[in-house]
């Protein structure tokens, strides 16, 4: 469809407004939508946060890389590919199954994968003992250190921080 | 047909108007995604581990101090326009009342109700706790709907992990399971252009906003539901706390775009909030999303004292009974009824005629 205000480029954008009680939608290329005050998508997507936003709700699951779509989990048999196709996962165990994929996808989704909320130990189970956590943590921290990714690191040392 | 008057106050007593700032926001809501222990997500459920969760919720339930006593639903047993009615009531979500084309609910679908707290069981999550509460009221929603799930927490075994916090069908939920959204009327905003600027801020500081039902619907009448975007890596107190004090800037922008209209364009606004009431007085035959549009205005209107004699509640009251499924079933009628708009019509000249006295 062609851009109703240039009649040039190719509609991106329909804009619908209502004025006097009537409806009335444009359909307008970016350039003319910009023009016109409004955010398009694209706009959006070249912003430095355009990667946050768009991988909010069912665009998700795209981020993960696909190489590892096979990755099974032990408990429910969802793959990572049906993860990537529905942006659902499985089970729980999901979770631990696809551990490493996600931790990378929750940090670019919430800025963070370390939960800070109350925290919760179902009935007749201890909470996980935190020193162990932070054990755990900790040799995160220099395999992360080794590997260069200086990005997790960063992040590991804050939660390192938090538990201490 | 569904028996609603089980539910002491229909499940609308956020309908009154009575929480702060009634006239712009209509209703406060927060909800807890939680999962159980042991069993697939709900989509990848099978129908027995559905009927079976279900079973342990309602025993978990009855067997709570604060969720006790309440009333039950079953989506997957109810015809679709009651469904539809529950939707309409923002009860449950569009998912588990199965209303999208060709859809079906879940077996094992329900909703169970005590007082200003909802549970879904077997919606995306196994778990859906909603509080809801009239005006602007995230703290008094949030004290109700914590104590519900610390009980239920210890009767069930919810799915959560040291790291990543409750464990959710999909990740964008993880960590506290919490999304708050606050139901505000912005027309002030709107008809002062501004409203491009604020959801524009919205997003910058880890905000969202929807329609009026929520994920995925269309924005009308100028209602936004504005929410939470992130879930986890802040604690559940951060998270309430910043939409707070988002929302009271928000209001505070609307408070002054409608000070600005009455300053400098004091009879457009008086002839656009009139003819509204005139359309909605003398119509006959309207259409929901017209009517809608119609009741923003009136709306305007009554919140700046422009058309004496009108609360706030009747408008609330209007906003919910003239929905498809509502006027459907205040009239023995289908929903696809052709002449629901004319029946439309005649119900909203009844009930402002009433309150004109």
């Amino acid at each position: 469809m062609v851009c109703d205000n240039c009649k040039e480029r190719d509609a991106v954008i329909n804009l619908t407004q209502v004025e006097h009680d009537s409806k009335v939608t444009l359909h307008l290329c970016e350039q003319c939508a910009q023009e016109k005050g409004v955010e398009t998508g694209v706009a959006v997507l070249k912003s430095p946060l355009g990667g946050f936003i768009t991988a909010m709700g069912k665009g998700t699951a795209n981020l993960l890389p696909t190489p590892a779509d096979g990755l099974r989990c032990p408990s429910c048999g969802a793959t990572l590919k049906d993860f990537r196709e529905t942006g659902r996962l499985g089970c729980a165990e999901c979770y631990q199954a696809f551990n490493t994929h996600l931790r990378d996808l929750l940090r670019r989704l919430h800025g963070s994968s370390q939960h800070v909320g109350e925290r919760y130990a179902a009935p007749g189970q201890e909470e996980a003992d935190p020193r162990h956590r932070l054990l755990d943590l900790k040799e995160q921290l220099r395999r992360a250190v080794e590997n260069e990714n200086f990005e997790l690191a960063a992040d590991l040392r804050d939660r390192i921080r938090v538990l201490e | 047909m569904i028996d609603l008057s089980l539910l002491p106050d229909g499940g609308m007593r956020w309908l009154d108007a009575s929480g702060p700032k009634g006239s712009i926001v209509l209703s406060t809501r927060i909800r807890l995604a939680r999962n159980l222990q042991g069993y697939a997500f709900s989509q990848r459920a099978r129908d027995a581990d559905r009927t079976a969760i279900l079973t342990r919720v309602e025993e978990a339930v009855s067997a709570s101090d604060r969720l006790g006593g309440g009333v039950g639903f079953r989506l997957d047993q109810m015809e679709r326009g009651d469904r539809q009615l529950l939707h309409e009531r923002h009860l449950v979500s569009k998912e588990l009342a199965g209303l999208d084309r060709e859809a079906r609910p879940r077996p094992g679908a329900a909703l169970l109700v005590q007082g200003p707290i909802g549970v879904m069981v077997n919606e995306e999550d196994h778990l859906r706790l909603n509080g809801l509460r009239s005006g602007f009221a995230l703290e008094e929603a949030y004290a109700n709907l914590e104590a519900a799930d610390g009980e239920l927490g210890q009767l069930l075994p919810f799915a959560f992990h040291a790291e990543f916090g409750y464990l959710t069908s999909c990740p964008t939920n993880a960590g506290t399971g919490l999304r708050a959204s606050v139901l505000i009327h912005l027309p002030g905003l709107v008809l002062t252009k501004e409203i491009g600027k604020v959801l524009q801020g919205l997003s910058q500081v880890g905000l969202t906003f929807r329609g009026l039902y929520g994920e995925g619907s269309e924005v009308v009448g100028n209602f936004f539901q504005l929410s939470n975007q992130t879930t986890l890596g802040k604690s559940e107190e951060e998270l309430l706390d910043h939409l707070g004090k988002i929302v009271r800037q928000v209001i505070t922008y609307e408070e002054q775009a409608r000070e600005m209209l009455l300053q400098n364009a004091p009879t457009e606004v008086a002839d656009k909030t009139w003819r509204a009431y005139g359309l909605l007085k003398y119509a006959r035959s309207l259409s929901f999303e017209e009517t809608m549009n119609l009741l923003s205005g009136v709306r305007l209107g009554a919140g700046l004292n422009l058309i004496p004699g009108l609360s706030v509640y009747t408008l609330n009251k209007l906003l919910i009974f003239t929905q498809p499924a509502h006027l459907a079933a205040l009239e023995g009628r289908s929903t696809g009824d052709p002449e629901l708009p004319t029946m439309r019509a005649t119900y909203v000249r009844r009930v402002l005629d009433a309150e004109a006295g």
